[in-house]
């Protein structure tokens, strides 16, 4: 996959779903609401074909005279100097992405200047709230004229005057503001290297246009659709298509077409003032890699140095100079609070610190929850947050629960982290002032944690959505190095704490009067591998727990509940009377205190140290209560009878 | 690819692009059969395809075509 399909593909939106034909064939048969259902559908990453498929349906709505609010009506006029046939479709669905029901006037192919400059013009006739004024380089009169410097300071002037006439025109008869483009400069040279130092080349031109356009736009309102800077950022060679232009008039390669309507969406969106205003930051494998309660301060990677340290190096840096331009920041993470601040206090690679996140929620609640508690606590919408997380499940439940939220897809790679975030898009600014510059300072009482509401209702529905397998194996030899890893490395849900070597690890596993687990995940993100490890020691007719521990990756997503009801089951068969469970208290294991009173057991002793043991009687215990959203999957198991 | 697989591939991209589910495709359909089959259309079903199949075509090939069978067995030879 080519590098430039990150911008090509939209690839920070989600992908549409399979049946997205048939969703948007129905998204109408219904008239209640169909300005939601059609948002949603936008909000996938969708090619020309399903732009267009959408296109309809919102024609299909204005036909039949649907309302769709809540988007807000925009009207958009189009003067191009090329084929814009195809264009307005894209613009039209891509706009439902940001909330935005658009309606676009088409000037006739070939009319550039004349709809701008005539008073009763379709596009005037419309009276749009915008124009965006497409000019393409073979459309305007840039005449090479290599090495004839007054030739070339004559053609450059003539093209500004001419372009300067279309937004004066536009301006006279109408209140539109004009959306400028840039000029996308061709893929081949003249001379070849010498081009930009030679005046006269196409080249030297359109730079020098370019960056005419860029200063008349500046203290005016209008705007610079900086289409140049696009096609750059894909590669000229193909962002140009020479067949499609030859065989249609079509300006740019349509495969950029949604990337294109996405940015000119975009800056409509910015110009309503509707532009995102807040970053949410996950912080394990996002801001840092590794888990910061499990691999300590000295675990974590981040910094100059090593590869991976820089990637999430540059995401810190990124959301600092977001800041700087007036984004404010936030902290969602699942941690202890002590916790998660102490590499913000005294990581020395760290860039961003405590005083640059507005609010700072480390709690173990689930992050709709402390979502809404940032917006509310900045007084913001949930549509002005952004939240960057690493973990697709984390970020499948907001999608779910808060759509309003804009939730960037991340690709495997932390590298390319801060890249799929700026090429969103969420945060385009169409001015920038001294009070954008301070703005974030004016949330002075920094790093904040604020109280929260009850938990969001919605959460078993998303958990019953993710279509989790969990699988239970005994201790084995092609699991026992990962077992290991596992007793030695978790430090946060681990009851216990103890350690085992690797043959320690094999003889546990070979004692018929040790009862071992070591459990698997799946859910519609992927595998999660061994996620769990359970040992359980017999004595007096009773289990011990010697060991439970499970990675933070899957907490609250009641596995601890399948593993109880696993537990007792197999307790029974084996004639168990009571599970006995101990909480050791360790610096990092506060997470599990009320694990076993969670699971309906009784404290029987709480001793000096802060250990305390608690009982479950297994043939009273009701396990049916417990909601576990999960298939159960076992291997591995001797059949055994009971005593 | 077998000529079935092309024709189930081409089938579900005439679908979409014509917005319309039920389109059956015949190796002596032409444009005039199927509605909104324009010049634009024409040319973003050529991008679909290049895209869909990984293959390219040039400005001539796609102006000698006379029926979906021509376009298959264009595709056919380019794959």
């Amino acid at each position: 996959m080519a590098m430039n399909d990150l911008h090509t593909s939209l690839a920070w939106l989600p992908r549409p779903p399979q049946d997205f034909t048939t969703l948007c064939l129905s998204v109408l048969a219904s008239a209640e609401d169909p300005g939601t259902r059609l948002q949603w559908l936008a909000s996938h990453a969708l090619d020309e074909i399903q732009l267009n498929q959408l296109a309809r349906q919102v024609a299909r709505a204005h036909e039949r005279g649907y309302s769709l609010a809540p988007l807000s009506p925009f009207k958009l006029g189009l003067i191009s100097t090329a084929n814009t046939d195809f264009i307005a479709p894209a613009l039209v669905a891509t706009a439902l992405r940001y909330g935005i029901a658009l309606q676009c006037a088409e000037a006739p192919f070939g009319q550039f200047a004349q709809q701008a400059l005539l008073p009763d013009s379709e596009i005037k006739r419309a009276q749009p709230d915008a124009v965006l004024i497409a000019a393409d380089y073979r459309g305007l009169p840039l005449r090479p004229t290599p090495g004839e410097v007054a030739a070339a300071e004559g053609t450059v002037a003539g093209v500004l005057e001419h372009l300067a006439a279309v937004r004066e025109g536009i301006k006279r008869d109408s209140n539109a503001i004009c959306l400028v483009q840039t000029i996308a400069r061709p893929a081949e040279s003249c001379f070849g290297n010498l081009d930009l130092a030679m005046p006269g080349t196409l080249r030297h031109l359109i730079d020098a246009v370019n960056r005419g356009m860029a200063s008349s736009i500046a203290g005016t309102e209008d705007l610079l659709l900086d289409v140049a800077a696009l096609a750059e950022t894909v590669g000229l060679a193909e962002w140009h298509s020479p067949l499609e232009w030859n065989l249609a008039k079509v300006p740019f390669a349509s495969m950029f077409l949604p990337l294109y309507a996405d940015h000119v969406c975009r800056l409509i969106c910015a110009l309503r003032g509707k532009s995102r205003r807040c970053l949410v930051l996950d912080l394990d494998n996002t801001l840092w890699s590794g888990v910061i309660g499990d691999d300590g301060l000295e675990g974590i990677i981040i910094g100059q140095g090593d590869p991976t340290g820089e990637a999430h190096l540059s995401v810190q840096q990124t959301a600092l100079s977001l800041r700087d331009r007036g984004v404010v920041l936030a902290v969602s993470s699942k941690n202890h609070d002590e916790i998660a601040r102490l590499p913000f206090r005294t990581h020395p690679e760290m860039v961003l610190h405590e005083e640059h996140i507005a609010v700072f929620q480390a709690n173990w609640n689930d992050k709709a929850t402390n979502l809404k508690a940032i917006a509310e606590e900045l007084s913001l919408g949930l549509d002005a947050l952004v939240f960057l997380d690493d973990n697709p499940s984390e970020r499948g439940l907001i999608r779910r629960l808060l759509p309003q939220v804009a939730v960037p897809e991340l690709p495997e790679d932390p590298s390319l982290y801060a890249r799929t975030l700026m090429a969103s898009g969420y945060f385009e600014a169409v001015t920038f002032s001294a009070e954008d510059k301070n703005r974030a300072d004016f949330y002075r009482d920094n790093a904040r944690r604020v109280a929260l509401q009850k938990e969001a209702s919605d959460v078993d529905a998303y958990l019953a959505s993710l279509e989790m397998v969990i699988s239970f194996r005994p201790f084995d030899d092609v699991g026992r190095a990962r077992i290991t890893q596992l007793i030695n490395k978790s430090n946060q849900f681990n009851l216990t704490t103890r350690r085992y070597t690797e043959a320690e690890v094999r003889d546990i596993g070979r004692d018929p009067d040790c009862y071992t687990l070591q459990v698997g995940l799946t859910d519609i993100y992927g595998n999660n591998g061994m996620i769990s490890v359970v040992i359980c020691r017999r004595g007096c007719g009773d289990w011990h727990v010697d060991t439970w521990l499970m990675s933070c990756r899957v907490l609250g997503r009641r596995v601890e509940h399948a593993i109880l009801r696993e537990l007792v089951e197999e307790a029974r068969r084996r004639g168990i009377s009571r599970i006995i469970g101990a909480y050791r208290p360790t610096k990092r294991n506060k997470l599990v205190e009320d694990h076993y009173a969670k699971l309906g057991f009784s404290i029987t002793e709480r001793c000096e140290d802060g250990t305390a043991l608690w009982q479950l009687d297994v043939a009273s215990a009701s396990c049916d209560e417990l909601p576990i959203p999960m298939i159960v999957e076992r291997s591995g198991f001797d059949v055994i009878a009971a005593d | 690819m077998a000529r079935d697989e092309i024709y189930r591939k081409l089938t579900h991209i005439f679908q979409d692009l014509f917005d319309n589910p039920e389109l059956v495709l015949s190796p002596a359909l032409t444009a005039n059969d199927v509605d909104g089959w324009d010049s634009l259309n024409h040319v973003r079903l050529v991008v679909a395809v290049q895209k869909a199949f990984g293959v390219k075509f040039s400005a001539l090939e796609i102006g000698n075509l006379a029926n979906v069978g021509e376009f298959v067995e264009l595709i056919e030879a380019k794959l």
